[in-house]
């Protein structure tokens, strides 16, 4: 099962100008439940999909929500020169192709 | 008496409903009129809005100037000054211009005297600043009373005397001394979102931790409803609890849509730091009124030992220009990696770079994975790529002169195989060389500790006639 075939929003933004996020949610608690329990939504396994070292990423499920939130260091503070994303709104590709 | 007169006097109490209008989460890109008047309509105690946000890059704090337009903020003050003047009721803007540092609130403050010479509105007025003082900011650095807010340097002397502008977050304290003033509107450079929305409540002695957990949603306005938009926000406090309505009959707040509010641009739903203290939200509750209304209760609060202060700081660090371009030959394409490097080393040898007429020169290609900001994946290979030359230099004639040369060099490279000999790109107009303003970056995110918050944000009285 692929993450976008459940997950009824995968978006990322900046929190602040030193972390982007990424959130995950889900129609039903079905969906969530099956992607909170994923192997591949490990904070260790979405830094190796990121390239990034496991300690500098957190994965924190929200259930009131029926969400799912990844927080990563911005390898650069947004808006300084060499940035690609001020905003950090396009950085959720990587899951799109996630299997669960 | 004043609007914030009358509501400290003879304003709701616990256990009364209080309703506070959110009229805007960022003042100046438009306020919807009709879910404004619709919220007006529902006699609100006060109105708030939020004017700023750090999301729009370092530009605007570094170089006092405000996002949005001069045209577009005059037409959203204008709507919720005569509003709330008109309904006699309390109005709390804050981050004035974009940034909420001295030159942005200035133009705002310059913006509303005019609206009220135009319009003929007389109405007391207090303004907080913001700006934070660099002797006070070295002498927190050096007592060991700033930290990082993520991975950014830690704080020196050097850091605070090269930004060019350093704006504190106020909290609700500011705003409580701002009301005690009483009057009219109150205008405050850079907030906490949540203090805006937060102080009234807290002033009139309803909890904390509802208060704040309402703040924190309202102030988007109608983000946290289904479709999410920019209409005005009611939230009315009773206790321990709150409701939220959307004054757009067509956007709902449901259970869901509300508690997914609480993931946008936060590092962590399940709590808020603010100057004061820490918001708790894992045992907060959601639960629909009827379809398109939410109640909320479960926030803690937890009060801070010391006050702790968010700061924000920009500097400057160059002139821009860009160059733009794109090219759908499949070789340049396909060698893209090598004739950009090529082009870096011409252009290094041609314009050598010094310690006094210094750059930095980035090849954005579009098409070849140009947006992520981390390693470990490629983009697919694409039909057609573009080019963004980016040189940022210490003065905005060597931008130009560098971007320049890359143009031309990257316009004739050669390369093995290469078939398209009258040019690798294909400019959309000319000059494709463009001055694009100066460039600055975030130096300061970080908290210092504060023992004399007055002596930071002070309060400015006047009347506006």
């Amino acid at each position: 099962m692929r993450l976008v075939d459940v997950a009824r929003v995968v978006r990322s933004k900046n929190a602040g100008p030193l972390t982007v996020t990424v959130d995950l949610m889900f129609p039903e608690r079905q969906a969530y439940e099956t992607a909170a329990a994923s192997p591949k939504l490990t904070a260790r396994a979405v830094a190796r999909l990121y390239g990034l070292p496991a300690d500098t990423v957190k994965v924190i499920a929200f259930p009131p929500a029926l969400a799912i939130k990844i927080v990563m260091d911005r390898p650069i503070v947004a808006g300084s020169p060499g940035d690609r994303d001020v905003y950090g709104a396009q950085q959720h590709k990587p899951l799109l192709e996630l299997e669960l | 008496m004043s609007a914030f007169g009358r509501l400290m006097h003879d304003g709701p109490r616990p256990g009364e409903p209080l309703r506070a209008l959110a009229a805007s989460g960022q003042l100046g890109y438009g306020i919807p009129e009709p879910a404004l008047r619709a919220g007006l309509a529902r006699k609100p105690h006060f109105i708030g809005c939020d004017m700023g946000s750090i999301d729009v890059g370092p530009y605007y704090l570094g170089s006092g100037r405000m996002a949005t337009s001069e045209v577009i903020t005059r037409r959203d003050l204008r709507l919720v000054l005569n509003g709330a003047l008109d309904a006699g009721t309390p109005l709390i803007i804050g981050t004035a211009g974009t940034a909420g540092a001295a030159p942005h609130l200035d133009r705002t403050l310059e913006i509303v005297r005019s609206i009220a010479a135009e319009d003929e509105l007389s109405f007391k007025l207090a303004v907080i600043r913001a700006d934070i003082p660099r002797h006070f900011l070295k002498q927190m650095v050096e007592a060991g009373r700033t930290r990082p807010l993520g991975r950014i340097a830690a704080l020196g002397a050097e850091t605070v005397d090269g930004a060019s502008h350093i704006v504190g977050q106020m909290g609700v304290e500011a705003f409580v001394r701002a009301m005690e003033t009483e009057p009219d509107v109150i205008i405050a450079g850079r907030a906490c979102d949540t203090a805006i929305f937060a102080a009234v409540p807290t002033v009139l002695g309803y909890p904390i931790a509802a208060s704040m957990h309402m703040a924190k949603i309202i102030e988007c306005t109608s983000i946290c409803c289904v479709p999410g938009g920019r209409d005005a926000m009611l939230g009315t406090l009773e206790g321990d609890a709150f409701a939220l309505e959307s004054m757009n009959p067509g956007r709902r707040a449901t259970p869901l849509s509300v508690a997914a509010h609480s993931l946008y641009e936060q590092a962590d739903p399940l709590t808020v730091y603010e100057p004061e203290g820490v918001l708790t939200l894992d045992e907060a509750r959601f639960e629909a009124i009827d379809d398109r209304r939410t109640r909320v209760d479960g926030a803690r609060w937890q009060p801070a030992r010391v006050s702790t202060i968010k700061i924000e700081g920009a500097e400057w660090v160059g002139e821009r220009a860009v160059c733009l371009a794109g090219s759908c030959d499949p070789r340049v394409i396909e060698n893209q990696a090598q004739i950009t490097a090529g082009v870096r080393a011409i252009v290094s040898d041609i314009v050598p770079p010094t310690d006094d007429a210094g750059y930095e020169l980035f090849f954005h290609v579009y098409g070849t994975g140009a947006i992520d900001l981390f390693d470990g994946r490629h983009a697919a290979a694409a039909d057609e790529v573009f080019f963004l030359i980016e040189c940022v230099a210490s003065t905005a004639d060597l931008a130009r002169a560098v971007v320049g040369v890359a143009k031309q060099y990257l316009l004739h490279y050669g390369f093995e195989g290469r078939l398209s000999t009258g040019g690798n790109i294909a400019f959309p107009f000319t000059p494709a060389e463009l001055a694009a303003q100066s460039a600055y970056r975030f130096s300061i995110y970080h908290t210092t500790e504060c023992d004399d918050l007055a002596g930071i944000f002070p309060v400015e009285s006047e009347r506006v006639t």
